[in-house]
């Protein structure tokens, strides 16, 4: 705990009137108010001792018991201490314990509680992050870290977050002034696809290649979903373009638990190429009997 | 609970100690939109924190209302350059972890 030179604060000497204090935290006050300084706890911390020295040298009162201890405060404390002890008052103490950050202790020395409740309170300022993810890590619940504001802040993404939505961490925005709750973290989510899938909503679409022979006669094959292969029948006779749904095979519902949206699989039938000899006789054989 | 959307002008003018003339004017300037709810003019309620601001611009700084637009405005644009940093610094930070 250091002594806190108030004249210096506000930059004024030690005989200037009311109205040169009340001047100069004006003038500083416009220069670090929190308002016009976001995010910036430099300026915040300065605003705070500002708004400390002003209370005390704007009030005859405390100007007084300041001037008079000035440096020596310490003692200043110790004969305030006793004179309160004498006095048996009880409730108040000087030894700054108020559990507030928002004073120095040297303010809390001096003056205790009195007139903490004249400063206006601040809400900390609401901080706005953009995270890119690809679709696979949003895919499952994980955790990651993203800078804010100079600090890195690990969060847990929920599975099933959507392209473009915007999270709120209470709390994890500036720091309140003056005992004001802090502000919040919005966090947009900006997921790049990393995937063969198309996501609409929690569904997920994809293309896959079905061999001629397979959409003819019909019979199975392996199709990739966005967690693993899965074996899917085909019926004879599949037309290309042919749209399947798979129950959920899709993207997990944002904080539902267990619920997944489907995957719809669309046949590309391939036609196939550099035919044998042997092939080309056999489709020939074959549109005879067609036509 | 059910939330309250809207305040009433008056209410607002009545908690914060500020003429209704102010509240209209810093709505003919932009800074706020006022609604009319039930024959009552309103804000809503997603703009009590900036109209606070606003106040606090007014009263603590003795800023006038073109001072208060201007740093509005300047405030606004100093955010979005923030936001921008943020996230170039978010994708920076995702290709350094991929490393």
């Amino acid at each position: 705990m250091s002594f806190v030179d108030y004249y210096k604060v506000l930059e004024i000497d030690k005989n200037a009137s009311e109205d040169d204090v009340k001047k100069a935290y004006r003038k500083l006050a416009r220069k670090l108010h929190p308002d016009l300084n976001p995010n910036d706890k430099e300026a915040n911390k300065k605003f705070q001792q500002i708004n400390e020295a002003n209370e005390v040298l704007s009030d005859p009162e405390k100007r007084k018991k300041y001037n008079l201890y000035g440096e020596n405060w310490e003692h200043g404390a110790e004969y305030e201490q006793a004179r309160k002890n004498q006095s048996e008052n009880k409730n108040r103490t000087y030894n700054g314990g108020f559990g507030e950050e928002d004073y120095s202790d040297f303010f809390g020395s001096m003056f205790g509680g009195s007139g903490r409740g004249t400063q206006t309170k601040f809400r900390g300022q609401d901080y706005n992050s953009e995270l890119q993810i690809n679709l696979t890590n949003a895919y499952t619940t994980h955790q990651q870290t993203l800078l804010v504001n100079g600090k890195n802040v690990r969060i847990t993404i929920p599975a099933g977050i959507a392209n473009a939505q915007t999270i709120k961490l209470k709390g994890y925005g500036g720091k309140g002034i003056n005992g004001g709750p802090d502000g919040d973290l919005f966090i947009t989510f900006n997921i790049t696809n990393d995937t063969k899938f198309k996501r609409i909503n929690n569904d997920l679409y994809a293309s896959v290649d079905l061999p001629l022979y397979t959409a003819v006669l019909g019979g199975e094959m392996m199709v990739d979903t966005i967690d693993g292969k899965i074996k899917l029948k085909i019926s004879p006779e599949t037309q290309n373009g042919t749209k399947t749904r798979i129950k959920g095979k899709g993207f997990p519902f944002y904080k539902k638990d267990g619920q997944f949206g489907d995957l719809y699989i669309t046949y590309s039938i391939k036609i196939p190429t550099q035919l044998s000899e042997k092939e080309k006789e056999l489709f020939a054989e074959l549109s005879k009997i067609i036509h | 609970m059910e939330t309250q959307e809207f305040i009433p002008l008056n209410v607002l003018c009545s908690q914060y100690g500020v003429e209704m003339s102010f509240v209209s004017s810093l709505q003919q300037f932009g800074l706020i939109e006022i609604v009319t709810v039930n024959e009552a003019e309103c804000i809503p309620v997603n703009q009590l924190k900036e109209t606070e601001k606003l106040i606090r611009l007014h009263d603590e700084l003795e800023i006038n209302l073109q001072g208060i637009d201007v740093v509005s405005h300047m405030l606004h644009r100093m955010q979005e350059m923030q936001n921008e940093i943020l996230m170039l610094q978010n994708r920076l930070l995702l290709y350094e972890d991929n490393e």
